[in-house]
């Protein structure tokens, strides 16, 4: 399979701060990826920079091919985030929502309409699509949420910590909702703390520590969920598993 | 520049649907404008000293219900992370200022709308120079609202941005504020436009100047 993220000796820092130290990592076409690692590992800057909403220091990063420095626009154009942030408007509608969004994407005029209702539809949310996104559930906004990121048909899409905030019904009908609205080749990369859904979910498991990747696998190299853990708290240390995984 | 619009239209679409900004802005507007018409009540027949305090009253309206409105302009887009929404969008980073400015600027001329005519009746003006001073206005306001939506941006994601916006702001706006008074002063006693030439172009350099900078510069206000 065609490498769709190559990332190069990758570094930034945040004034001494070193978030991320000579990264090399290379994502293929339709994976799934699951980003463990303690707080202030340098996931977050990982995904932002591979969405281009930062620049790296130094390193460099193609997605699909294309150079994140030369040409940022291209590449947000095929990305689709999804974050503990609904990165949705409160006073407007699910539908003025995903319309304004269709149309920051470039999504053309007259296929908008029909884009949202469809997408509206797969997120079972077209019955409530003239509420206002301030009055939805977390569980229902983080839906809408999954029906923006998923709206301009992106090939990749990057999840910061989806779960942050979902009870457990929430996360499996998030983990839903994506699965079934999600094309098969888009491909996926999501951080998050929870060791058991990722599993689940992810076809390779990352983790990260002190702005480095440690821990690079696929999942059928992992015997069971526990002896990742084992490895995972040998690698980022015993003192650091309440704030790195949970078992929920 | 499309994109600028539906970004206008989707502010002002909120805006509409709250009040919270217009509201607040216009209470304050006109507080001010019946405060100093009740405090100069016993010089208000003196046209001559009205005329020299009144321009003075309306900016100082202007400007401080602007500022309230500009401290609140990006805190919207911070809430839920919207700002970084758009951010992930595929479009140039000066769409979100061009937007941002033009939604801004209406909801100011809706406030100046409403302020003028009380304006207008408290301090006894005539409304023979109403076109000249629509002109000042809107050059003033786009000014001010050029550099207001940049320093706004700047400011939102800091944990002081009540406090930092108008003291980033105010030393700013003074090249564009005294221009606006001096006009709008000489237009409400003669109500001649052809007076006024100099103040007006140092109001157009100033908004091209500030409109053209804040579109170059946004992207490194909203960089994380």
């Amino acid at each position: 399979m065609d490498s769709i993220i190559s990332i190069t000796g990758l570094s930034k820092s945040f004034g001494r701060r070193k978030a991320l130290n000579n990264i090399d990592l290379d994502i293929k076409k339709g994976e799934f990826v699951a980003i463990f690692g303690p707080n202030g590992a340098g996931k977050t800057t990982l995904l932002k920079i591979m969405s281009t909403i930062i620049n790296p220091s130094r390193g460099k990063v193609l997605v699909n091919g294309i150079d994140a420095k030369k040409h940022p626009e291209k590449i947000r154009g095929i990305i689709g985030a999804i974050s503990h942030e609904t990165y949705l408007y409160d006073e407007l509608t699910a539908r003025e929502n995903l319309v304004f969004f269709a149309r920051m994407y470039g999504i053309e005029n007259n296929k908008i309409d029909e884009r949202v209702d469809s997408i509206l539809k797969s997120v079972n949310l077209l019955q409530r699509s003239d509420e206002c996104a301030g009055s939805f559930s977390r569980g229902m906004k983080q839906r809408l949420s999954i029906a923006r990121a998923l709206l301009h048909q992106p090939e990749i899409l990057l999840m910061d910590e989806p779960y942050t905030g979902l009870d457990q019904h929430a996360a499996a009908n998030f983990e839903r909702v994506l699965m079934s609205t999600g094309d098969s080749d888009v491909t996926s990369i999501m951080i998050t703390h929870n060791i058991e859904r990722a599993f689940e979910l992810c076809g390779r498991m990352l983790i990260m520590d002190d702005g480095e990747i440690r821990f690079d696998k696929l999942k059928t190299e992992i015997e069971s969920v526990e002896q990742f853990r084992e490895q995972y708290l040998s690698i980022v240390g015993k003192d650091t598993d309440a704030e790195g995984i949970s078992n929920v | 520049m499309k994109k600028s619009l539906y970004i206008a239209a989707k502010d002002l679409k909120s805006e509409f649907r709250t009040k919270q900004m217009l509201n607040s802005m216009l209470i304050f507007s006109l507080i001010v404008i019946v405060i100093f018409s009740i405090s100069f009540g016993d010089v208000l027949s003196q046209t001559e000293l009205v005329g020299k305090l009144a321009p003075g009253v309306l900016w100082v309206a202007f400007t401080f219900a602007g500022t309230l409105g500009l401290s609140r302009s990006f805190a919207g887009e911070i809430e839920n992370g919207c700002l970084e929404g758009l951010k992930l969008s595929p479009i140039d980073r000066s769409s979100i200022y061009i937007g941002k400015t033009i939604s801004n600027a209406i909801l100011m001329f809706i406030v100046e709308l409403f302020t003028i005519p009380i304006f207008i009746v408290l301090f006894n003006y005539n409304i023979s120079g109403i076109p000249g001073l629509a002109l000042v206005i809107f050059l003033g306001t786009f000014g001010f609202v050029s550099v207001g939506t940049l320093l706004s941006a700047l400011s939102a994601s800091t944990r002081a941005r009540e406090i930092m916006l108008p003291v980033l702001l105010l030393p700013l706006i003074i090249p564009v504020i005294i221009p606006a008074v001096m006009a709008t002063g000489t237009i409400l006693t003669d109500g001649g436009i052809c007076s006024i030439g100099s103040e007006l172009r140092l109001l157009v350099v100033y908004d091209l100047i500030f409109f053209v900078v804040g579109q170059l510069v946004f992207e490194y206000t909203v960089m994380d």
